[in-house]
């Protein structure tokens, strides 16, 4: 195979061109499929230079891998449900930054200098952290361990450590680059602090730990890509770390946050919380709904992680539609961090074939609150707390929220009057123009298609 | 100076990134994350780079994996990105 460098080089920029233009073809979503298949014509590409590169001799390990890797990926890409896409996305990220870390190891040789040893530290580390802080992510979504927050005493103390600690052995594993002691200690802290990393965070708050480690994980391989000296390697990283950081930039303020406060702290405990809620509950039966919805002309469905997690998603397709039979306008109003990562009720929504245009994001929903008729919030809690907005001593005060107490009458279906992930009151459920519609989100929202349906 | 050269790059990578994902409407955060995970598989190209120098038994081993890991992403990024974004359909398309 006696392709010069220079093919392969000019190959890589070809290929970071096909990237660029495919993200920015993402930029509409008219456009976002086509720049998809670009982006992948030019991973193709980059691909194909590599293995056309001269100094490659052997390729049985190289297409075993691909084997291995492709199939797990394509069946996996086939099989997720669409509710799932936070933990595949999750696991992905962990991927990366396994990956990363094993070229980091792998690219050890002896002769290497400090700048690349100091690359190689930091692939492993940022690699490291990525990979087992993705897999308690994907844990805590897929509720296989506790989604609640783990805290104890003294908790930012042991992080400091174990950073002090990875920052000392990869000191001396630069010095020592012969001793693989140093290494190992090093990896084996560096996988203790991603687990450390995210166990103190909630489940309410994974979509911003989500993006994050999606940052992470395109960090690391920019690490890698200098230990290898790849530029391709750092132009596509750095465009998925740019992602990483805009989202969670993005969630955190949609939660009214700063990231550390996120990292950190949890939701502080907020037992002690004193907000007098007036009024009463008054719950409703499936069919006094039917009656006010269809006297409807403005609906407006704010969809919540409960509508995920109940898959209610095509029939709430199935009520729109009869809604919109009766002469109703329908719109969604999709806050930020609605769901367990950016975008998760788009996907659901555009899985049940609810047209783009008519998803509203808050900014465009809010000011026609007033004029809606009804106000369906379907699983859905902090991001409709009216408390957010009035209440100073509320914990989630100061976030911006979908301001559904304005419209003329809300549904809150819920399964029952317990609070939300973050465990606060919400006064919403106590106001005179709310009814509480309790059950499974899809059985409520089944019963009501069925009322409109024989009507 | 190859150093300068990298870090050259990556200045100007990370600034052209944040001008273009900041496009990108909320609607298409997930997939934005899917494609991400896809072209994060470009780690892929490092791997093949180390599992095929036929060299040292260890990093052969390494980079095969990091191969596999970096095609998991790969494959599994473009498509489920792809059959997301299928499903978007603009009102009476």
């Amino acid at each position: 195979m006696d392709v010069s460098p220079f093919t392969t080089e000019f190959a890589y920029v070809i290929a970071a061109a096909l990237f660029i233009y495919g993200l920015k073809l993402l930029g509409s979503a008219a456009t976002a499929r086509r720049g998809n298949t670009i982006s992948s014509i030019g991973m193709l590409l980059a691909i194909v230079a590599a293995l056309l590169d001269q100094g490659i001799v052997e390729y049985q390990w190289i297409f075993a891998g691909f084997l291995v890797g492709g199939a797990i990926g394509a069946a996996a890409s086939r099989l997720v449900q669409m509710t799932a896409m936070p933990e595949m996305v999750a696991l992905f990220n962990g991927f990366g930054g396994l990956a990363s870390l094993l070229v980091g190891a792998a690219a050890i040789t002896g002769d290497a200098g400090l700048f690349t040893l100091v690359t190689i530290v930091l692939s492993i580390f940022i690699g490291g952290v990525t990979f087992t802080g993705s897999l308690v992510a994907y844990g805590k979504l897929s509720e296989k361990i506790s989604s609640a927050a783990v805290q104890f005493g003294g908790q930012q103390v042991v992080n400091s450590v174990i950073v002090i600690a990875i920052f000392v052995s990869g000191y001396m594993f630069t010095q020592n680059p012969e001793t693989p002691l140093w290494l190992f200690v090093m990896i084996g802290l560096s996988l203790a602090f991603g687990i450390m990393a995210v166990i103190p965070i909630g489940g309410a708050d994974m979509p911003v730990v989500i993006s994050l480690l999606n940052s992470y994980s395109g960090l690391a391989a920019c690490a890698a890509g200098f230990a290898i000296n790849n530029n391709i390697l750092i132009v596509a990283r750095s465009l998925v770390g740019a992602s990483g950081i805009i989202l969670t930039q993005i969630m955190c303020k949609a939660m009214n946050r700063s990231l550390s406060n996120v990292l950190f702290s949890g939701f502080a405990s907020v037992s002690s919380e004193e907000t007098v809620v007036e009024g009463e509950i008054k719950p409703i039966s499936a069919e006094d709904a039917y009656y006010i919805l269809e006297a409807a002309t403005n609906v407006a469905i704010i969809p919540g992680y409960g509508m995920a997690v109940a898959q209610a998603q095509h029939v709430v397709k199935e009520l729109t539609e009869l809604l919109e039979k009766n002469g109703a306008e329908v719109s969604f109003g999709i806050h930020p961090v609605a769901g367990r990562m950016p975008g998760h009720m788009n996907v659901l929504l555009a899985e049940a074939d609810v047209p783009y245009d008519q998803l509203l994001e808050m900014d465009e929903i809010n000011p026609r609150m007033e004029n809606m008729d009804v106000a369906i919030v379907i699983g859905a809690n902090d991001v409709v707390n009216p408390a957010a907005r009035d209440v100073e001593s509320s914990p989630i005060y100061g976030m911006p929220v979908i301001n559904v107490d304005q419209a003329r009458t809300v549904f809150v279906l819920k399964r029952s009057m317990a609070s939300g992930f973050a465990g606060i009151e919400n006064p919403l459920f106590y106001k005179d123009n709310t009814r509480m519609l309790f059950g499974d989100a899809k059985e409520s929202i089944g019963s009501l298609v069925r009322e409109l349906g024989n009507s | 100076m190859d150093a300068i050269f990298l870090t050259f790059i990556l200045m100007l990578s990370i600034f052209l990134g944040f001008e273009l994902i900041t496009k990108v409407p909320a609607t298409l955060h997930t997939p934005l994350m899917s494609g991400a995970n896809a072209i994060s598989g470009i780690t892929v190209v490092g791997a093949i780079a180390l599992a095929g120098n036929g060299q040292q038994d260890l990093a052969n081993w390494l980079g095969a994996g990091a191969v596999a890991l970096a095609s998991i992403n790969v494959v599994g990024g473009y498509m489920v990105t792809d059959r997301m974004l299928a499903m978007f359909k603009k009102r009476g398309g």
